[in-house]
């Protein structure tokens, strides 16, 4: 058969096609599940309404303006994080299932599984955000200001996004069994709740509001509501990533990428055990 | 002569405290079947680790096809298959889908992806359910298409690590005649498994490992010549028991074993003693026996007496 041995430079070849394999096996797998895709469409629905009309209800959005323009920023976030747990429990049920081991004793490219999944879960969270949009539009949502600054906050989320999915990588990669990573999703709660998503973090105890306006979860939505035009852009003496919130995002987004690519590469390609 | 095709040379692997491996030995002539056997925590795992590339030993070496596990792993990864415990494929995809995917991450062109694909499928029995989706096979389809998945790049030597553990009979059957499909092409196996039928059916040669070295080797029945004939009594009456291991332990040197109420077995040394000898010293001695038989013993009476677990009997 044409198997053919890994000379250096097919390998950055490689990299890149085994991991379009990869990133294919996520299309199949949808096309398997619709009810995936069902879910998804519901779950935006369900949170723009449990936010939008239940806590909106009794919130007042600072410096005005309407609380459904104020949360969906906040809900892209949401919906940004959630690449930690989906390629926590990727990896760790690839691992647990050996499909990862199948994967090392196979003579393909070992760094294409991590950037594999990491591109995967890109393709699935463009689709995320996407019907996330549209349920934003539904309810009166919309961005002010124009094509370029829309394009820009779209960009940042995109690019958090797949900063983010490395550190699920690591985690899974480190879990290796996905009964304990589907156990540590709720931990994760958290990171989303505690930021400027749903409610302004004046009102937070000093401790408390260090943490929320420090938490990568603020800073990109402070960037989104920047760059869409919506309200709850903080005014006045506020903490310097709310105060820069794009530079927050891209700084974020370079230290989560530069820490977490090559501890992620290496633990997946260490032969331990 | 030409090399054996899998070769490891005092391997040892440690975790933490437990010493998996302490020195094992290990060659599979081309185109055979070896059969690896030990209790749980043997070391059976770790060492099929070690060879299949996922794992680097702390000290030894390992060649497969005449290339270093840890120096050249991509040419030992080019070369071997591995199925596994577990059916290591994705639940979410189709049989087809699998076997698709893992054929381009095997570097095959798209169509000839497809084709092989095509191919194991038909040749395995796995057509009709192809198109569906993993997650709603059996355990022994599930096991088949683990197996095929592992043959794409029709490897040199494929690694089965205890492929038809809680299989239904008629699973393990298929699976067996897959692998002896595979080793009349050519295929060089080497498979752990905790069924001794299974290694008696399907090896060549046997390696038993325990405490992570190889203690014995041998085709099934050198193995079976080093422990004797079995003699078994049964006796008319359960009270003659006593008198009667008097006897046996006698005649063969050791203590019977009780394999029932009614019933003892000993290991015969050498060989010399015929039946109506046996026979004769039981009525002596008084003792009015049922059914009195010589036979070959069980591959899991070597077994059992090779790792030195013989109140299991």
């Amino acid at each position: 058969m044409t198997a053919l041995t890994s000379p250096m430079g097919h390998r950055v070849r490689w990299t890149f096609t085994d991991g379009l394999t990869l990133v294919g096996r996520e299309l199949g797998r949808l096309r398997q599940e619709p009810g995936e895709l069902v879910a998804a469409l519901i779950f935006p629905a369900i949170m723009v309404v449990l936010f939008g009309y239940v806590f909106g209800s009794a919130i007042q959005v600072p410096g005005g303006g309407d609380y459904r323009e104020y949360l969906m920023p906040g809900l892209f976030s949401m919906v940004t994080f959630t690449a930690v747990m989906g390629v926590m429990m990727r990896v760790a049920t690839d691992a647990s299932r050996g499909v990862m081991d199948r994967f090392r004793s196979m003579p393909m490219a070992r760094s294409a599984v991590p950037f594999g999944q990491t591109g995967a879960d890109l393709l699935g969270g463009l689709l995320s955000l996407t019907i996330m949009v549209g349920a934003g539009l539904l309810v009166g949502w919309q961005p002010h200001r124009g094509l370029v600054p829309t394009a820009e906050a779209f960009l940042l989320l995109i690019v958090l996004r797949y900063a983010l999915s490395w550190v699920g990588v690591y985690v899974g990669l480190v879990v290796k069994n996905d009964q304990v990573a589907d156990q540590m999703v709720p931990l994760f709660l958290p990171f989303t709740m505690l930021s400027n998503s749903f409610v302004p973090t004046d009102g937070m105890p000093g401790w408390l509001r260090f943490l929320a306006d420090w938490n990568p979860v603020s800073a990109i939505t402070a960037a989104s509501r920047e760059l869409f035009g919506n309200p709850g852009v903080p005014s006045g003496d506020v903490a310097w990533p709310l105060a820069h919130p794009v530079a927050a995002v891209l700084l974020w987004s370079a230290a989560l990428l530069a820490v977490f690519v090559p501890l992620s590469v290496r633990t997946y390609k260490r032969r331990g055990r | 002569m030409a090399e054996p095709i899998v070769v490891a040379e005092g391997l040892h692997k440690s975790f933490g405290d437990t010493h998996a491996l302490r020195g094992l030995d290990l060659s599979v002539p081309r185109g055979t079947v070896c059969g690896v056997l030990g209790p749980n925590g043997a070391g059976k795992t770790t060492a099929v680790r070690i060879l299949a590339t996922l794992s680097d030993p702390d000290a030894g070496h390992a060649r497969i096809a005449g290339y270093d596990v840890v120096r050249e792993a991509g040419k030992v990864r080019a070369r071997i298959g591995l199925a596994g415990q577990y059916a290591a494929v994705d639940e979410k995809l189709t049989g087809r889908g699998n076997l698709r995917m893992f054929g381009r991450l095997y570097h095959l062109s798209r169509r000839e992806a497809h084709r092989r694909a095509d191919e194991l499928l038909e040749r395995f029995g796995l057509m009709d359910a192809a198109d569906r989706q993993v997650a709603g096979y059996s355990g022994g389809m599930r096991r088949r298409l683990d197996l095929i998945t592992s043959l794409i790049l029709r490897p040199e030597v494929l690694f089965l690590d205890e492929p038809t553990t809680g299989l239904d009979p008629r699973s393990r059957g298929e699976i067996w005649d897959s692998v002896r499909e595979l080793v009349a092409g050519g295929t060089t196996v080497l498979l752990t498994t905790q069924y001794l039928d299974e290694a008696d059916r399907l090896a060549d040669d046997i390696a038993v490992i325990d405490h992570g070295q190889v203690i014995a080797t041998g085709t099934p029945d050198e193995l079976k010549a080093t422990i004797g004939d079995r003699l078994d009594v049964v006796l008319e009456d359960p009270a003659a028991l006593r008198p009667a291991a008097t006897v046996l332990n006698a005649l063969a040197g050791t203590d019977p074993t009780m394999t029932g109420a009614d019933r003892l077995s000993v290991a015969l040394p050498g060989g010399g003693l015929r039946l109506a000898d046996i026979v004769r010293e039981l009525d002596r001695a008084g003792v009015a026996a049922a059914d009195v038989s010589l036979r070959r013993p069980t591959l899991d009476e070597v077994f059992l007496r090779l790792t030195d677990r013989k109140e299991l009997v």
